[in-house]
């Protein structure tokens, strides 16, 4: 693929201009660094990082059903959702099978009227509008808002005090996994406090034409605090070390939700697609997701097999140097009976083994 | 150190090619512009040394937080010597990717791919063009 039919987020000129390594992710040109993957990870987790997660699908739904028909659609009971309410869920196919991880928000607008919206996977785009279109009932309509918006995450400890300089509104009424519309920057948009960092902090969707005001004024607040724009790259460190899971890596199409240790994400008191089938499913023979410290320097990287004595177990699913810890660390799906703390397996780096011992995820916590 | 009279491979590495007691001996590392683009190193694999080693073939391996790369050596022989104080020092690679940064010592046994080596001039052309 050609850089010229890569889709490019309303930043795309930003990035390019400020040192950014354009890279093909999903088929949209993004960052993958600016300086460098450590600095932008450890300013994330020492002060502020500014992601542009603009390529993110995101989805509007109206109609007095349409919660109720997205909680058909995910495994996580979304009907009951409160208003400003943000829910994490599953959406599975009729195997059970992950198509993809999404956030289900019940917004309402100013004059009190209800919606839902939804993030999904870049790369799930398609997929799941596919997957709701084929499948949407009477009275409710979807419209995809991925390039009409930006959407900006701002992740660390500064990073409520960044964005409330910009936001209307006190931000510390606004609870994890909450969100509502805003005013930011005088213009209309949304905020919502969730993120995939491990740390705290919210996003700001705002109209695509005021995405580059609204960076740079993030920008240049963050760089009075030692805040830093973070691309691609560091993103998937912080996530790694906090344990989020990664569509195409932790979590496909074969992979179940109680495989992926997403127990959390699962509400069986509702019907969903696949939930018969999750039922049905001897969960306790499946490969799990566990998490792994390298006990040496080489780094376990996607696909490396892992190794107990001479018998195969299991397979890395993402594997980096983890800058906080100062050590090489890894997901990846084992055998079940090779899963417990402590176990300790080996990673066949390029022909040659190195030892790895099973961890409890996650492996940073904020305190 | 002078860069001017290094050879370079289109695999980024550079070479600086001496005579000693009639033997051809070849110093060995990782170009400036490639450590740059990999830029957080957290692992180097040197060679052994003892080791016949063929131009073009893997010899050692450098990774960085993002990705794991071969180094290639770009001449044939045997590997006389080996930095062996550099995987601690990987920071130092960024600071003097020439002279402290050497990777490895070759006694070339046979000096038909010298032939394919690039000047300074000729390399730097390649990065700009790769972009």
């Amino acid at each position: 693929m050609t850089t010229d039919t890569l889709k490019k987020t309303p930043l795309y000129n930003w990035h390019a201009a400020n040192g950014g390594r354009m890279v093909d992710f999903t088929g949209w040109s993004m960052p993958v660094q600016y300086t460098s993957i450590i600095d932008e990870h450890n300013a994330t987790r020492n002060s502020v990082g500014l992601f542009d997660v603009s390529h993110m699908a995101r989805f509007r739904f109206d109609g007095a059903e349409a919660l109720p028909f997205i909680d058909g659609l995910v495994t996580r009971k979304v009907a009951d959702l409160k208003p400003g309410r943000i829910r994490y869920g599953l959406v599975c196919k009729e195997d059970g099978g992950i198509l993809d991880d999404v956030l289900t928000y019940h917004l309402q607008d100013v004059a009190g009227q209800s919606y839902t919206w939804m993030v999904v996977n870049a790369g799930n785009r398609e997929k799941i509008a596919a997957w709701i279109n084929d499948r949407l009932p009477e009275g409710v309509t979807f419209t995809d808002h991925t390039e009409q918006t930006a959407m900006i995450a701002v992740q660390g400890p500064r990073a409520m005090a960044l964005a409330q300089e910009i936001v209307e509104g006190d931000l510390n009424e606004l609870k994890y996994y909450q969100g509502r519309e805003a005013t930011i920057l005088s213009h209309p948009g949304l905020v919502s406090r969730t993120g995939y960092t491990g740390e705290d902090g919210v996003e700001l969707t705002v109209p695509a034409e005021v995405a580059f005001a609204t960076w740079e004024a993030l920008h240049v607040a963050a760089a009075e605090v030692g805040g830093h724009a973070v691309g691609l790259g560091a993103r998937d460190t912080l996530r790694l070390e906090a344990a989020m899971p990664l569509y195409g890596h932790e979590l496909s199409e074969e992979i179940t939700p109680l495989q992926a240790g997403l127990g959390f994400a699962m509400s069986w008191d509702h019907e969903f697609i696949g939930k018969s089938a999750l039922e049905a499913i001897d969960q306790d023979s499946l490969p799990v997701r566990v998490g792994l410290v390298m006990q040496d320097r080489r780094v376990p990287r996607e696909h490396y097999p892992l190794f107990s004595g001479d018998q195969q177990v299991g397979e890395v699913t993402s594997g980096s140097q983890s800058p906080t810890l100062g050590a090489p660390i890894a997901m990846g799906y084992v055998a079940p009976q090779f899963a417990a703390d402590g176990t300790l397996l080996d990673v066949d780096v390029r022909g040659k083994r190195h030892a790895a011992k099973v961890v409890p995820l996650p492996f940073y916590k904020r305190k | 150190m002078s860069t001017d009279n290094l050879l370079f491979a289109k695999t980024h590495e550079w070479v600086k090619v001496e005579e000693s007691d009639g033997a051809k001996i070849a110093t060995v590392g990782i170009s400036a512009h490639a450590i740059e683009a990999l830029n957080d190193l957290v692992y180097l694999e040197l060679p052994e040394v003892g080791k016949e080693v063929t131009a073009g073939e893997s010899f050692g391996e450098i990774e960085s937080v993002k990705a794991v790369s071969d180094i290639y050596a770009p001449v044939t022989g045997e590997v006389i010597e080996a930095n062996t104080a550099l995987p601690d020092n990987l920071d130092s690679l960024h600071e003097d990717a020439y002279i402290n940064g050497w990777i490895a010592k070759i006694k070339i046994s046979d000096d038909t791919a010298l032939a394919d080596l690039m000047d300074k001039a000729g390399y730097e052309k390649m990065c700009a063009e790769e972009g």
